[in-house]
């Protein structure tokens, strides 16, 4: 029995393991109640019949090309953001600290919004910038500002802290830049702008998901690698030099999956708040692990996102955005995170 | 890239130092520490760095393990250029507890020690019966095993202090660098740290070099001691010929007199307050 606790960690691995598998058997039950839930009347029943190849021409059409791009591309973006997350809240130790303080978010906005006002709206067959396409532009504007980010942080290696700064203050830059181009703009493009800027997966079509799929089945491996990396990170980096892990290689590897899988996610979606934020804090408290357990993280951001579509579907009245859901429920769980904060929990 | 001074077979008598400094010079950004400094750290001895606030000792311990790159000269390990090293496989030669570690949160004391197996552990040899004898051994000889369970969080500073002791312990390098490992302790946590030390090269042989404040301490627990100021090694030898009031004075601005210590014998600093009123006769 003694022996039993012998083992590295081998308790809390276990729950660890439990919880990634809870999460992904809700993450699949909300895809299901997502196929289901629309205007048109289809059963649970119905749909398990059509996915094994067994359905009516009409309920195919229904399944394949209208319902299965929106949830499958759902669970996708939920998982880059959930993952990209727990990746950022860990290297940074500092569960405040999401993707889109390095500056991906407000440059994939950036992007996208440019190209909605500047080259016309979405609705104009598009010359120039918008021939790119519109995730084709959050995907530069995210990497460009990442990029230009991690460089103005670099003095001989990158410290956290000031990588956060420095990025708090790109997103506010780009945010009023954003914001300006938002108020030069006829009205229809404005609103397409607003529409984008909170995150939707109602435009998400087979073609914007497989990069997504791309990105997640790239990088999920990569990132899984630096698990032990991210252990040891969590004492410092001094002490994780003494401990033989290469610090500065193993953040740019942690930065680069993170920036890589949200500007995949949010080049689909639109930047879908506090799911990136608020997965990785609740998968750990759900695990009790020291940092967020990266799977578990990715398959809870998911859950956040494939339930919160089903419930605007499925139950709201209308046609609502994904992303003000996730806001709805995310910003009040950050104040109740912080209200319940313990004074020595310092890292993520 | 090698000197050709540094060929084994010139040096004579001498053995290979566990660690050498050949004209290392440090600076941070651009205020220069040391320039064109050497330093022997001789295998199997407790060597201490001392030297007033600011006098650049912790930084020439950052230098040997490898935390700060010269911007002269070369750190050897084992007779080798530690920078031609692969980090991983320094950390199972060299093991560094810094000053102020980040405790994790929701981490156990045995959680804790078994991140000193990282540098033994990789995707082909993860977690082995090796490795938790090794922990198991290091919270035995930090007097933690009652502890192994608790939560890191909950630890006294002299327990926290002794489980980082464990986790460079567990990670069983022959050379061990402690950054003062005694401050922020009451006295009688100093001396448990410092027996474990002790012990930790007695029994194990392990090379130490540490950084402390309390000369008497330094004196009492090391077989050697180099003392650093003005970018330099002001002295360097045993306790009895470094802990003198001349080299008090120089390095610490300190009026001192040194006497045998009535319990170990080893050199015990009175320092001298010219109000006092007890005169004294003049060396």
């Amino acid at each position: 029995m003694r022996e039993g606790s012998r083992f590295f960690g081998r308790l809390w691995r276990g729950r660890v393991v439990g919880v990634t598998i809870a999460c992904l058997v809700v993450a699949l039950a909300f895809a299901l109640l997502g196929i289901v839930a629309g205007s048109s009347s289809l059963t649970i029943p119905d749909v398990i019949t059509t996915l094994l190849g067994g359905g009516t021409g009409g309920q195919e059409l229904i399944v394949f090309e209208l319902r299965l791009p929106r949830v499958v591309g759902g669970l996708l973006v939920g998982a880059s953001l959930g993952l990209a997350g727990a990746l950022t809240q860990t290297f940074a130790r500092n569960p405040l600290a999401t993707p889109d303080i390095l500056g991906v978010t407000s440059g994939a906005a950036l992007g996208a919004v440019a190209a909605i006002v500047l080259v016309g709206g979405s609705y104009s067959v598009g010359a120039g910038a918008l021939s790119l396409g519109l995730p084709a532009m959050a995907a530069i504007g995210a990497l460009v500002t990442s990029a230009a980010v991690y460089a103005l942080s670099w003095r001989g290696g990158v410290d956290s802290f000031r990588l956060i700064l420095i990025g708090i203050g790109a997103t506010a830059t780009l945010g009023g830049i954003t914001s300006y181009l938002i108020a030069r703009a006829q009205i229809t493009e404005a609103a397409a702008a607003a529409q984008w800027l909170v995150g939707s997966l109602s435009g998400i079509s087979w073609s914007s998901v497989w990069p997504v799929l791309v990105a997640l089945v790239i990088l999920t491996p990569i990132a899984v690698l630096q698990t032990s990396s991210l252990d040891i990170s969590q004492l410092g980096d001094e002490l994780s030099t003494g401990l033989g892990v290469a610090v500065q290689r193993h953040r740019i590897v942690v930065i680069a999956c993170a920036v890589l899988l949200v500007a995949a996610a949010v080049s689909a979606a639109g930047p879908i708040e506090f799911v990136a934020f608020v997965a990785p804090q609740i998968a750990r408290r759900l695990a009790r692990t020291g940092r967020p357990p990266l799977l578990a993280s990715a398959l809870l951001g998911a859950v956040i996102v494939t339930g919160g579509d089903a419930l605007v579907r499925g139950v709201l009245p209308g046609e609502i955005p994904v992303g003000i859901i996730t806001a709805i429920v995310g910003a009040p769980y950050l104040i109740w995170l912080l209200t319940r904060r313990k004074e020595r929990e310092t890292s993520a | 890239m090698t000197d050709p001074a540094t060929t084994p077979s010139l040096v004579k008598e001498r053995p290979t130092p566990a660690l050498e400094a050949r004209g290392v010079s440090l600076a941070y950004d651009q205020t220069v520490v040391f320039e064109g400094l050497d330093l022997r750290i001789e295998t199997g001895e407790v060597t201490t760095l001392i030297g007033a606030n600011g006098c650049g000792k912790s930084t020439l311990l950052k230098a040997f393990g490898r935390l700060l790159t010269p911007t002269a000269g070369t750190v050897e390990l084992d007779g080798r250029g530690v920078r031609s090293i692969p980090t991983r496989e320094v950390a199972r030669r060299l093991a560094i507890l810094p000053q102020k570690p980040l405790t994790p949160s929701a981490t156990t004391v045995r959680d804790l020690v078994s991140r000193g197996r990282h540098p033994h552990q990789s995707l082909l040899k993860p977690w082995t019966p090796a490795d938790t004898i090794a922990v198991d051994e290091a919270l035995a000889a930090t007097g933690l095993e009652t502890l192994a369970d608790r939560d890191t969080a909950s630890l006294s500073g002299g327990q926290l202090q002794r489980a980082w002791i464990a986790l460079v312990l567990a990670q069983r390098a022959p050379t061990i660098l402690l950054d003062e490992p005694t401050t922020f302790l009451d006295l009688s946590h100093q001396l448990d740290v410092l027996r474990l030390v002790r012990s930790i090269n007695r029994e194990r042989g392990a090379t130490v070099v540490m950084v402390l404040h309390d000369l008497t301490l330094a004196g009492r627990y090391s077989d050697r001691l180099v003392v650093v100021g003005g970018g330099r090694v002001i002295a360097d030898g045993t306790p009895w010929d470094v802990l003198t009031p001349a080299v008090l004075r120089e390095a610490f601005d300190l009026d001192a007199i040194v006497i045998p210590d009535p319990s170990s014998g080893s050199p015990l600093i009175v320092p001298v307050d010219p109000d006092d009123a007890i005169a004294l006769d003049a060396e």
